[in-house]
């Protein structure tokens, strides 16, 4: 199963095993990982699940208009790496991806 | 202070409220207790993702017993409160045992309105876990669906087995779709978007009855005596707040247990959030909001007050509905409005609706149009003056009437 790090808004960093076509909203929030609130529970309505993408920037898919539209939203600074991590499904290419969490979500 | 803080529900609620009592710094014992089977997870995508097969089961969990055993909370599962004694504060179960409180929070969420005859094979309601299981189970055999209801549940089910293929009838006792929760102008849009994917619609019908075959649902009956045939029937009628427990005890309830907008029951060391609750606002009326948004904010206003702070929830409420590839998603009110006036493209399903009482704004509903939404909300919530011609004009972004501020 491919591994994600995710840095957590204090720099903790945590390792978790993704399934694959998991979203990494849901690994993250399933296992606790601290930073990500994802009031809606993975639909793109809300915008508190937002990350920054650290790696494989050319391997993850592109936001779609929907997603883009959201996250313009999000509460935390919105850097050219910004995703909703509700919205990027886990693939075997993205084994070892690091994923960063913005200091707020609301 | 060796009691712990106990929360009686382990959905959205329930969830929030102990990991925000955690939040408050609350060093002591908290205990989750839920009576389904299952860790907390999100009952929104059930109806959406999880139904239509995007999502598994493990995907919809919100916590895992390890994340919140990390937190030091304790999760007991498949446990049913029997009793509350309010003068020894102490919970009893049905199985003998007692567990007293520091406080209380009561999150005991709302159970679906059933119909009579509805425990026949194939009749179903949607609102846990399970019975999305059992939906989505019986769902590929069948080829004809009654929907009873046309609120959000119906329809977004409605939807899912439209895309399924299956035949669909939705039947409603109003006049129009989701009239609770929307505007005719709203409802009219989805009565279209519904006709238009193959929906039909029995607007203004009341339900007299199922027909049956052995055992089995074949049908059901209007109460103008005509009947839709359908091997499976999702029955979406609206909930009950479950609030027997707190009644029982004495705690006061109307449609709801009645809490204010910090959290607070008529018991000082007993606290309410999520579905269960009808909040007494300022100005006396009583809400209540079947919410995720509400779950949310209550349980953390009760952690606050909890903690002896005072973080009343008093934001804008919103919501959303997705139904085939239409997000709407709604905030403030349209009830009552004198005036209102759509940006973008009615046709498309891209649109937002913004509704005013006494040229004041009190609300939009937006079609595909998040940043509408988004915007709507801080509009709202900050009483930032918008009139009918800007909100009208594309060419005026909203975002751009928000007062400047720092983005943390």
């Amino acid at each position: 199963m491919p591994k994600v790090t995710y840095i957590e808004p204090s720099g903790n960093q945590v390792t978790i095993d993704v399934p694959v076509g998991w979203s990494l909203m849901q690994a993250a929030t399933s296992n606790g990982v601290e930073g990500i609130e994802a009031e809606c529970g993975g639909s793109c309505a809300c915008a508190t699940c937002h990350c920054y993408i650290e790696s494989h920037a050319d391997q993850v898919p592109a936001a779609e208009q929907g997603e883009r539209d959201m996250l313009q939203n999000a509460v935390a600074e919105i850097r050219a790496n910004s995703r909703l991590s509700c919205q990027i499904k886990m693939s075997e290419n993205l084994e070892g991806l690091v994923v960063r969490l913005p200091e707020t979500q609301i | 202070m060796n009691l712990p803080i106990v929360i009686i529900g382990a959905g959205q609620a329930g969830l929030q409220a102990a990991e925000a009592i955690r939040t408050e710094g609350w060093q002591g014992d908290v205990i989750l207790l839920g009576d389904e089977p299952h860790a907390p997870y999100h009952r929104p995508p059930l109806s959406k993702a999880y139904l239509s097969g995007e999502s598994s089961a493990e995907q919809l969990t919100m916590r895992g017993p390890d994340a919140l055993a990390r937190k030091q909370i304790t999760l007991r599962t498949g446990i049913r409160v029997e009793r509350i004694d309010r003068a020894e504060r102490t919970l009893h179960f049905s199985h003998g045992s007692s567990l007293p409180y520091h406080r209380l929070v009561l999150a005991t969420g709302a159970r679906t309105r059933q119909l009579a005859g509805a425990d026949l094979q194939g009749v179903f309601a949607l609102r846990t876990l399970d019975d999305a299981t059992r939906i989505a189970q019986a769902l590929e055999a069948a080829d004809s669906i009654a929907v009873i209801g046309g609120g959000f549940i119906g329809l977004e089910f409605a939807a899912i087995a439209r895309k399924k293929g299956k035949s669909v009838t939705v039947i409603e006792a109003a006049d129009r779709l989701m009239a609770r929760a929307v505007s005719a102008q709203i409802s009219e849009i989805y009565a279209r978007l519904h006709t238009e994917r193959g929906v039909s619609l029995r607007l203004g019908s009341g339900v007299s009855g199922f027909v049956s075959a052995n055992g089995a649902v074949s049908g059901v009956t209007l109460s103008d005596g005509s009947i839709i045939s359908a091997d499976l029937v999702v029955v979406g009628v609206g909930v009950i707040p479950n609030q027997e427990l707190a009644d029982a005890a004495g705690v006061i309830c109307e449609s709801g247990v009645i809490v204010d907008s910090s959290g607070r029951t008529s018991d000082p060391f007993i606290f309410a959030c999520g579905d269960c609750t009808a909040t007494r606002l300022a100005d006396g009326r009583l809400r209540r909001l079947e919410s995720v948004q509400n779950a949310i904010e209550q349980a953390k206003a009760c952690a606050a007050t909890i903690m002896g702070k005072e973080r009343p929830f008093s934001a804008a409420p919103w919501f959303w509905s997705d139904q085939y590839d239409v997000k709407l998603q709604m905030v403030g009110t349209s009830a009552d409005h004198d005036l209102s006036v759509i940006r973008g493209d009615v046709a498309t399903y891209k649109c937002s609706i913004f509704y005013f009482r006494d040229t004041t704004l009190i609300g939009l509903d937006s079609l595909n149009r998040p940043q509408d939404h988004m915007a709507g909300r801080r509009l709202l919530d900050q009483q930032v003056f918008l009139t009918p011609e800007q909100a009208a004009d594309e060419g005026v972004a909203l975002a751009g009437l928000l007062p400047k501020q720092a983005t943390s």
